[in-house]
Formats: structure tokens, C-alpha cells, sequence
């Protein structure tokens, strides 16, 4: 194997990484506050008692997890491809959220909403076409 | 005009920062390695450089700009809005990031943004 196709396959991986990481993040920090409800004071005490709903709550800690993971690979793919492609591609995770949202969440997603998954999955194929790293390291 | 001003925060603050991050990335190099151990050398090297936070201060900027409209305008309006963050993020790519944005790059770029505004008043 060629080492462009080597990193054509690394960046890959990244990226499957970054939008399935980021939207489950979302998607779990979202489940998670929706289960502990609206604050209504924000007094010391009920903060206190929110905060420590918040953190024992496992859904929170797996979103906290995800996210995290999410930024360790949005951080190491940069290391070597270009920002100007790394950053429209991970518009994709419009199109997982709004797939977790209607599978795991049962949000009503509109026309207008699948629509526009679709015009990026469109423009992240375009950006997919061109290649991945047009500069040499800083 | 505040509206306005906000906006520019959120769009211009946020992709500076991802730009910001991504100078201090390259300055790090390729990661080949992905063993943990390498990987912390790695994260600890990014952290150590003002570069990196310079990025992260701006990326904070950009979210509190974003709480902050958020709480003047529907969200309808604020996220697609945000849409130009690719279209200024193409263009820093360019101009100085000194990558090579190709016509379809452009074209590809031009279709997410689209799409992301489509998702928003959706």
C-alpha cells in the first residue's frame, strides 16, 4: 500500500471517528438533561442537586466520553489533513444527528431537514474528491 | 448592529479558532503512532504551545457569542446562519492556511453550506 492510499485510509478512520463521536455526544448530553429535567431555581441548593444529577447520571458521562473522543480525533486528524477539508466533511454529523434523533430519540425529522442531509452528503462526496493534504507539515 | 456584531463573533472567532488549532496540529506533525502513551506525548506537545490555546480562547469566545444570541434570536436564525463558518473556513484554508482549495472543494464547500441552513429551518 502507497502512502497516500495508507493516509487516505488513516483519514478515514478519523472521520468515521469525529461523526459518530461529536452527534453521539450531543445526542447523550441531550438524553441525559432531558431525564433530569428543566432547572427551575437557581438557587445554591437546587444547583447543587442539579450538578449532582448531572454527574452521577450515565448517560451524561458517556456524551462527556464521546465528545471527548470526538476532539482527540478531530485534533490528531488536522495533524495532517487540511482544515478546509476536514471541516466540511464533519457536516456529516448533521446527518447522524438527525438519524440518532429519529432512531434513538424519535424526533419528528421534516422534508426540509432530510433535504438537506442529503445536499451535504452531496458536498461532502464533492470535498471527498479532492485529496486530503495539499500542504507540506508547518 | 448588535445582532450583526454577534454574528461576526460567532463566525469569525469560531473558524479563526479551528484555524488556530489546526496551525498548532500541523506544527506538531503527522501522528503515526497511536499507542496511548504516544499519544499523550502527542496531546501534551499540542497544549504546551500558545498557538493551540490561542485557538481554544477563540472557539470559547465563539460559544458565548453563540449562548449570547441564542438568547436575543430564535435558533431558526442563529444556526444557519452559522452556515458561513464552512464558507470562511474554505477561504482561511486558502488564503492562510496556504492549502489548495480546488474548484470542487469550492462547489463541495458551497453544497454544506446549503445543506446545513436546509437542516436548520428544517
Amino acid at each position: 500500500m502507497d502512502l497516500a492510499r495508507r493516509m487516505h485510509g488513516k483519514t478515514l478512520v478519523f472521520l468515521v471517528l469525529m461523526v459518530t463521536f461529536g452527534p453521539l455526544g450531543d445526542v447523550l448530553l441531550s438524553r441525559g438533561m432531558k431525564r433530569i429535567g428543566a432547572v427551575s431555581s437557581f438557587s445554591p441548593g437546587t444547583l447543587f442537586f442539579t450538578f449532582s444529577r448531572v454527574f452521577s447520571s450515565l448517560a451524561i458521562w458517556l456524551g462527556i466520553g464521546s465528545l471527548f473522543l470526538f476532539f482527540i480525533s478531530y485534533l490528531l486528524v488536522l495533524s495532517w489533513a487540511d482544515y478546509s477539508y476536514i471541516q466540511p466533511v464533519s457536516a456529516l454529523g448533521y446527518g447522524v444527528v438527525a438519524l440518532l434523533g429519529y432512531f434513538f430519540l424519535h424526533d419528528a425529522v421534516t422534508m426540509w431537514r432530510w433535504l438537506g442531509v442529503l445536499t451535504i452528503c452531496v458536498g461532502v462526496f464533492l470535498v471527498g474528491q479532492t485529496p486530503h493534504s495539499t500542504t507540506t507539515p508547518v | 448592529m448588535r445582532i450583526a456584531l454577534f454574528l461576526a463573533i460567532i463566525v469569525f472567532a469560531g473558524t479563526g479558532g479551528e484555524m488556530f488549532v489546526s496551525r498548532a496540529m500541523k506544527r506538531i506533525g503527522e501522528v503515526h503512532d497511536f499507542s496511548p502513551w504516544s499519544l499523550l506525548r502527542v496531546m501534551a506537545g499540542a497544549f504546551s504551545s500558545g498557538t493551540m490555546w490561542t485557538g481554544i480562547a477563540l472557539m470559547t469566545l465563539s460559544f458565548f457569542a453563540l449562548l449570547a444570541l441564542l438568547s436575543w434570536r430564535n435558533v431558526s436564525f442563529v444556526v444557519p446562519a452559522t452556515a458561513l463558518n464552512y464558507a470562511l473556513g474554505a477561504l482561511g484554508g486558502r488564503y492562510l492556511l496556504g492549502e489548495r482549495v480546488s474548484r470542487m472543494r469550492w462547489l463541495g464547500v458551497a453544497l454544506v453550506c446549503l445543506g446545513v441552513v436546509f437542516v436548520c429551518i428544517g
